[in-house]
Order: structure tokens, then sequence, then C-alpha cells
């Protein structure tokens, strides 16, 4: 048995269904499973490990090898990584929050706008147990606004009721010696929890200081995730280490998690397009995941998620989270067909029900590329399925009693399903064009349960890539072992340049090495430098991102 | 009639409409607005008729570099040391402020500004849009002397210049500026309500909340707008090209849009310097500087900044009469092409526009 190759689990909660994967040797698929997504979203993650575990024992153990042998296949899984919408759900629904003391070291400066302005109500009533801006922070070029104001600090949290505290500092990015201190203070005197900006976010006080609050809100979701995994992994007689997927595409420790919660929201997206990614083989793609009731354009480069530029709201606050650059259309294999077009509405998960080819009696954009030739794998057959008069367009033009309905009586179902490609097919290409930045030299892979209604040929790309596994490529992707680290900061333009850009590489590794990479395999994988304007001193803002395999 | 939290948002959308693609981020200006408004009560907008000639008007803007204003925001007493400054000086108070330009942030943050002072906010301002320069403002156009600047920064300094002229005043308060951080809020050509008749662009509060209003609710956002502004459609369109360089403390660029729909095989060139200041189409001038170009969201019609300008976006162009005052000898060679290197001469958008 020990000589056996390592597996790996991958698991991604959407909002259909939960899917889970095995990953053998060289990130071969072994076993692959979806179950829906259940409420409390445990149940559902449970049920998927589950089913995989059994397709895995199926294959790989003749059934007489479960017996004395520690769980045969089962006993290899080394590492299991988990992508979950636990903390986006927990903030959507205002449930499981801490009570977190909210502190900004910037006073005199920034009063005019206090923290958590702008934030909807309830979610502020749930999560604020007090707010407060005390002397500290810093100048763009190092200099202190003046000293961190301590006894303030002390003030404040004597007259709160906290689970956990968040500082944010201004420009901290830059200079975070303020933000420390108080981390020393809370955690010596005061034994809270502290979320640190400079961790979290980058320049943009605001956005970063809601991203900072959030985490320190997040603490007992993310343990209680990972509570949960780790108890289900012992249930099952997993000696897997777990790993949760974060918002870039890569995963962080469950320790790392503890402490980074906010990190987690988004990594659906991200799972995707480094699974589709890893299947496909190809690094520099546009990604095009179409699920029930809507489909997700994002785009690779080197084989990471593109990522936005623009501001990200989560649950109504602003936040200047990284996230990858996604756009989404109303579209998806659900979606209802009628002669006006193609949804937005969408059947969803009861399309296994309702649509034409599996006996429903509404026309679902399924449907319609199944009679006009797109089945998914393996479901050829389907065709055969669907009403003489649907797919007969000149018998139902002469008949059109004959058969199910649609749009205003005029059209025949035919022609409105023959309609529907084409409005589906001129979305996708609208779409894809806006994400390709005018390349098309790359090609497009076709990702998600939906995939097959996509046309073979899409103008703007070199090429439409269909991978083997597509439907679960989003558990594929949480399952590839990358872990990573960033740093966001100002520097001086000068001499000190070179210097202070190798600081900032050898910081952003290290960052990636608490997450759980490999300190032997780190790389920078992205360097981006931004010249500011109107400052006396020339300076460059800084992005840089380390990656690496995880650490055995 | 006063400005209250529910005018915030319609101010906000009319101000980034009027910033011509620039005058910075509006939004937390108007966290800002509408944190004063729930603190110190509702903001009276007044008209210059109803302040007598002597009454104090204090023309107030921050200063300094976005990504800087974006982190190390204003501290909510600036303007109470500004106006105690002014009150130093003069021996009585202002009697309200007025924002030097209505484009973009330094049009919401007043509304902040004149509720933490308890003071009337002028429905006026110095620009009727946005301009990169201090010297681009109504009040150096009607030919008042710039011997007044007064500055706030954010630990409290304050430092009142006295410059020669308006070329000093800027050299001044940006060094100012900077050694306070790269951020601070000044005050320039304090005025009586009597010189200031004829010297600022009146109802612009108004007209910024009224833009902002037309669109909301509005069954056809893009047209309602047009209506509003009295503006000209240029083009309708996807963003194909955005050329964007940082130069002398500037963004300057060109963004090309090629219709769509009913504009198909058209194609729109804006030049940029962080507000949007020429069109051309075919090689022909459509509309320029001082006129207003702004680029909205085709379906909603929210302005988009020069700095948010990216490729694929469906947009469309609109431009439209800037006020009298900037048509005068005087406010183009302040703020006409040639004011910004372009080698035009000003020629108003209704007449480039007339034939098509």
């Amino acid at each position: 048995m020990a000589d056996l190759p390592e597996l790996g689990i991958g698991i991604d909660v959407g909002g259909t269904n939960t899917d889970a994967v095995v990953l053998g040797p060289g990130g071969r698929v072994v076993a692959k499973a979806k179950r829906p997504t259940t409420p409390d979203v445990t149940g559902g993650l449970r049920a998927a490990m589950d089913a995989v575990l059994a397709e895995l024992e199926g294959a790989e153990d003749p059934p007489a090898a479960r017996d004395g042998q520690g769980g045969g296949a089962r006993s290899r899984v080394a590492r299991i990584m988990l992508g979950t919408t636990h903390a986006t759900n927990a903030i959507l629904e205002r449930r499981n929050l801490g009570r977190v003391a909210v502190l900004r070291l910037g006073a005199p400066a920034t009063t005019a706008v206090p923290p958590l302005s702008g934030w909807p109500n309830d979610l502020r009533a749930a999560v604020s147990a007090g707010e407060a801006i005390v002397p500290g922070g810093h100048y763009v070029d190092g200099r202190e606004i003046g000293a961190p104001g301590l006894g303030a600090v002390r003030r404040f949290l004597d007259g709160v009721r906290a689970d956990a505290v968040a500082v944010t500092s201004v420009f901290s990015p830059a200079s975070d010696e303020h933000e420390r201190l108080v981390a020393e203070l809370v955690t010596s005197e005061y034994g809270l929890p502290v979320s640190l900006s400079h961790e979290i976010g980058t320049l943009g006080l605001l956005e970063r200081e809601n991203a900072t609050v959030l985490n320190a809100a997040l603490y007992g979701v993310a343990a209680h995730v990972t509570g949960a995994l780790t108890a289900a992994l012992a249930e099952r007689g997993l000696g897997a280490r777990p790993y949760l997927a974060q918002n870039d595409g890569t995963l962080m420790t469950v320790e790392h998690a503890e402490r980074m919660p906010v990190a987690t929201i988004g990594s659906g997206p991200a799972n995707s397009l480094r699974g589709a990614a890893h299947l496909s083989g190809v690094t520099d793609a546009v990604v095009v995941d179409v699920g029930g009731t809507s489909t997700d354009l994002g785009v690779l480069t080197g084989g990471f998620p593109r990522e936005s530029a623009a501001a990200v709201e989560i649950g109504g606050v602003l936040t200047n989270f990284r996230m990858p650059d996604i756009l989404a259309i109303a579209l998806g294999g659900g979606s209802v067909v009628r002669g006006g077009g193609v949804g937005p509405d969408s059947v969803g998960y009861r399309i296994a029900g309702e649509a034409l080819v599996f006996g429903g009696d509404t026309a679902t954009m399924t449907d319609a590329a199944v009679a006009a030739g797109r089945t998914p794998p393996g479901s050829a057959g389907w065709r055969g399925r669907l009403p003489e008069s649907v797919l007969a367009r000149q018998a139902a033009r002469s008949g059109p009693e004959k058969g199910p309905r649609a749009g205003d009586g005029r059209e025949t179902i035919a022609d409105v399903l023959a309609r529907a490609v084409l409005v589906a097919d001129e979305m996708v290409v609208d779409a894809v064009d806006r994400m390709t930045l005018g390349r098309t030299d790359r090609p497009l892979v076709a990702v998600g349960g939906g995939a097959f209604i996509l046309p073979g040929r899409i103008p703007g790309v070199s090429g439409v890539i269909r991978p083997e596994h597509a439907e679960v490529a989003n558990a594929v992707g949480a399952a590839i072992a990358l872990a990573s680290g960033r740093v966001d900061t100002i520097l001086p333009a000068g001499d000190s340049r070179p210097k202070a850009i190798e600081r900032a590489k050898e910081e952003a590794a290290a960052r990636a090495v608490a997450a759980g990479a490999d300190p032997s395999g780190v790389e920078i994988v992205d360097l981006l430098e931004v010249p500011l304007s109107y400052l006396s001193e020339p300076a460059v803002r800084v992005h840089v991102k380390a990656a690496g395999p995880l650490a055995r | 009639m006063s400005i209250d939290e529910s005018d915030i948002p319609a101010l906000a959308r009319g101000c980034a409409i009027l910033g011509t693609g620039g005058g910075g981020d509006v939004r937390a200006g108007s966290l800002a607005a509408v944190r004063a408004i729930r603190a110190y009560g509702e903001v009276p907008l007044v008209d210059l008729a109803d302040l007598p000639g002597d009454a104090l008007v204090v023309p107030l803007s921050g200063i300094g570099a976005p990504t800087v204003g974006h982190e190390m925001i204003h501290g909510e007493d600036e303007p109470k040391r500004v106006a105690e400054e002014v009150e130093r000086l003069f021996g009585r108070p202002p009697s309200a402020i007025m924002s030097s330009e209505i484009g973009g942030s330094n049009g919401v943050a007043p509304v902040a500004w004149a509720a933490r002072l308890g003071v009337p906010l002028l429905d006026a301002d110095g620009m009727g849009r946005a301009f990169p320069e201090v010297q681009m403002v109504s009040m150096y156009v009607a030919g008042l002397p710039a011997d007044l600047v007064i500055m706030s920064d954010i630990v409290g300094n304050v430092v009142t210049i006295r410059p020669i002229d308006g070329l000093w005043s800027e050299r001044l308060a940006r060094a100012v500026c900077v050694a306070a951080g790269s951020h601070a809020l000044m005050a320039d050509y304090v005025l009586t309500a009597g010189r200031a008749r004829g010297a600022v662009i009146e109802g612009t509060v108004t007209r910024a909340i009224g833009i902002g209003r037309a669109t909301e609710g509005a069954v056809d956002p893009l047209g309602a707008l047009r209506d509003r502004l009295g503006a000209v459609r240029l083009i309708t369109g996807k963003l194909t090209d955005v050329d964007r360089r940082t130069t002398g403390g500037f963004v300057r660029g060109t963004a090309t849009i090629e219709g769509t729909g009913d504009d198909r095989g058209r194609r729109l060139t804006v030049e940029l310097q962080n507000e949007n200041l020429i069109a051309v189409e075919d090689g022909a001038v459509r509309a320029m500087v001082p006129d207003l170009i702004t680029v909205v969201d085709t379906e909603t019609a929210a302005a988009v900044q020069t700095e948010s300008l990216r490729y694929g976006q469906r947009v469309s162009v609109l431009a439209w009469p800037c006020d009298p005052l900037w048509r005068t000898p005087k406010g183009l060679e302040t703020a006409g092409p040639r004011a910004f290197g372009y080698d035009h001469d000003y020629v108003p958008v209704e007449e480039l526009t007339a034939h098509g």
C-alpha cells in the first residue's frame, strides 16, 4: 500500500451543487461526484465527500480488500481541499457573525468618514461592538501622522464587549508598525483575536477597513468550517491534511484560513478558472463556466485568474479585496426559452423534471441546444427524446397545433428553440469579446455542467476546448495544490527602489509559506509597478504575488 | 430649500456627470456628507440673491494626490479651522461656503463641510464642471485678484498665503500641500456676495441634483440624461482602445469608441487629460473644452471616470455647452483648447454638431 501514489480530494460548494473529485498522480481525475448543496452547506459537503469516496473505492478496490486493510484507497488521500460558501452565506444572511471592536488609527485625519459608514444597518448591528478613531497612522512618505494612541485604545477596549478586534491604520500597506503595536497590546492585555488591515487589503482606507472588519467577524464561522471539516475527516478515517481555497485560486492551511476567513469569499469562480487550466493544459485562455442559471466568464493569464480592477461589494459593503475579474451573464442550461428569447429565469435544479428532453413541458436552453445537435458528452441519444414537432421545423409550421407551444403562438416551438440558440450564441460572443480585451489569439475553455450549449466555433478566440471532466472543473481547481502570498505597498521610485522591491518580494514569499507553500518551491508570479502622481518625491505603487506548491 | 440625506445619491451622480471624466471619486465625499447631515442637520442651499452684499462666501476644495485622498481621508475639523482663519482675517464669520468645482468629489464634499460649520451652501461653483488646475476658475476669469489662499491640513496646521498673483498662488499652495502629506483643504478667492455676482457660476448644485434625479427610475436613462443636460449624443458604441499614460502629474491619453447599432461604422476618439477634452470623428472635432464631454454607461447613464475606462465597455458620449463665462476671450484663454496644448480655435458644440 505504502508505495501507491498519494491522492487528493477537491470539493467545491456551489449555489446549486456541491462537487467533489479525487485527483490521482499527475492530477488525473480518478473519481467525481455531484450532490445538491444543502442550506447548512455542511450536509451537502459530507454527502459529496461520501459519494466521491464510494466511487473511488468502487473503482480502485475490490470490495473484499476493504476489510482489514484500514480503508484501502481512502488511506492514500493525503490532502483535502475545500472551496466553500460558508463565509459568504454568513455575511449575506447575517448569521453566526462575531462582534467586532473596530479600531482605526489616523486621528485627527479621516474623522470625516468614521468606520462602517455606508454599511447596511442590519449588518452593522450584527457586527459592530463599537468603533473608535484614535491617534496614529502614517503619511504616504512614511512619516508618522502622530504617535499611536495606546491609552485611547485601552479606554475604547475597556468599554466594549467584543469577540475580536479589527485594526486599520492610515497607510499601513506601506507602514505597518502601528497596527503591529496595537495587535501586541490587544493580544497580551485582552486576549482577543485581531485582524490587521495590512494583511487583508490594499490602499484605499475605507474599503480595506471594511474587509478587515468582515474578516474579524468571520473568525467564528472559520472555526466552525475547519472544525466540521476536521470532524468529517476523522469520522471517515481519513488522515488527509485539510486546506481551504481562497479567492485567487490558491489554497491556505486551515490554521491560516482561521485567521484570514474573508479570503475564502469568491473562491468558487477562481477554482473553476484554475480547474479549467489544469484540465485543458492551457495557461492563457478565456474560461466560460456554464451553470444551470448563469454563465461566468473569466480570463486565465499565466495559469491564474485575471483580477478585477473594480471595488468588490460583499453583502452591501465595499471592499478592495482582489477578486477574479468575472463577467456573469444570465444564461444557463436551465434558462427558460420563449418567443422573446432566453432567460433570465431558469428552472434551476428542477431541470431534470421540467425540460422537454427530460419529459417535462418547459422549453429550456438545454432543449434548444439538443435540438441544434449540441449534447453533453455521452448523451447523443438525448436528441431522440425530443418530440417530433420540436425537431421538424417545416412539419411544425404546417401543423402548429401539434406539440408544446411557446412564445406568442405565431412561432412554432421549433422556431423558438432555433432562435434561442442564435440569441444565446450572440450573448456568449458579446461577453467573450468584453473579456478578451481585443486579443483573439487565445482559446476558450468551456467548463461547467452546461458547457455543451456553447457553439463549436466562437469569433474572437482561437478555438474552443472542451476538456474531459469539465463538469467538475471547479472541484478540480480546488484540488490543485498551490499556496500564495501577496504584498501591495508604496515605495520610493529613486535609488532605493530595487532594494525595496526585493524586500517586497521576500515578504510576499514569506506570506506564501505562511499560507502553506513549500519554501523551496515559491516563485514570484506577479509583479506590478504603477507610478503615482502629484507627489513631491516620485513613488511607485507595487503589487507582488508569490505562489508555490504545498509543503509536504 | 435645503439638502438632506436623500439628496446625496442624486447629487453624487450629477457631480460625476459634470466631472467630464475627472474631478475624483464621489464616494468618500458622499459618505462624509451623509454622516455630517445626520450629525449636524440639513444644509440650507442659498442663492447669491439671498445674501447681503457684504456676506462672506468661502470657496472650498480638497487638493492633493487622489491616491492619498483615498487613504488619508479628510479630518472633520479642517473646514472649521479655515472658517476661523477667515473670521480672524475679515472680522466676521463666513455666511456661506461654496464648492470651487462642482464636477466630481469637490462637488459633493462641500455639503459635509457646510453641515459641519452650520452655514448654508451657496448654489453655485467656480467651474460648472471639473478642471485640473487651480487658476481655471470663474473668479480668475472674472478678474478677481488671487491674493489670498487659506489651507488647513489633517493635523491642524493652518497656512495663509498672500500671493502676488495666480502663478505664485498655485506654486506656494502646491508646496504647502506636499509638505502636508499631499492632501489638504483649501479656500481661495474668499469673496463677498457682492463681488461674487458674475464671478461664480450660479445654480450648479441644483443642476447637479436635477441631473442625478433625471435618471432615477427612468425607462430610458440615457435619453432622460441627454434631455436634462441639453446634450448631443456624439456616439453610442463600444470602447475599443484606451491609451493612457501619466505625465507631469496628469493622466493623458485617448479613448476610442466604435459605434454599434445605428452608429455602426462610425468611430469617435476622445482626448483625455484627467478630464475628457476633445472629441474627434473622421478628423473633424465634434466637441471641445470648455464644453462638457462625458462618457456614460449606455444602459445606466452613469458617468464613467477616465481612470475606469476599459476595453469592451458599452458607452455613449454626450457633449453639451459650458457656461457662457468660459466662452469669453478670457475664459477661452484660461481653459480653451489652447490652454491644454491643442491647436484648435474654439467652436461651440452646438455649431460643430448642428448637421450631424
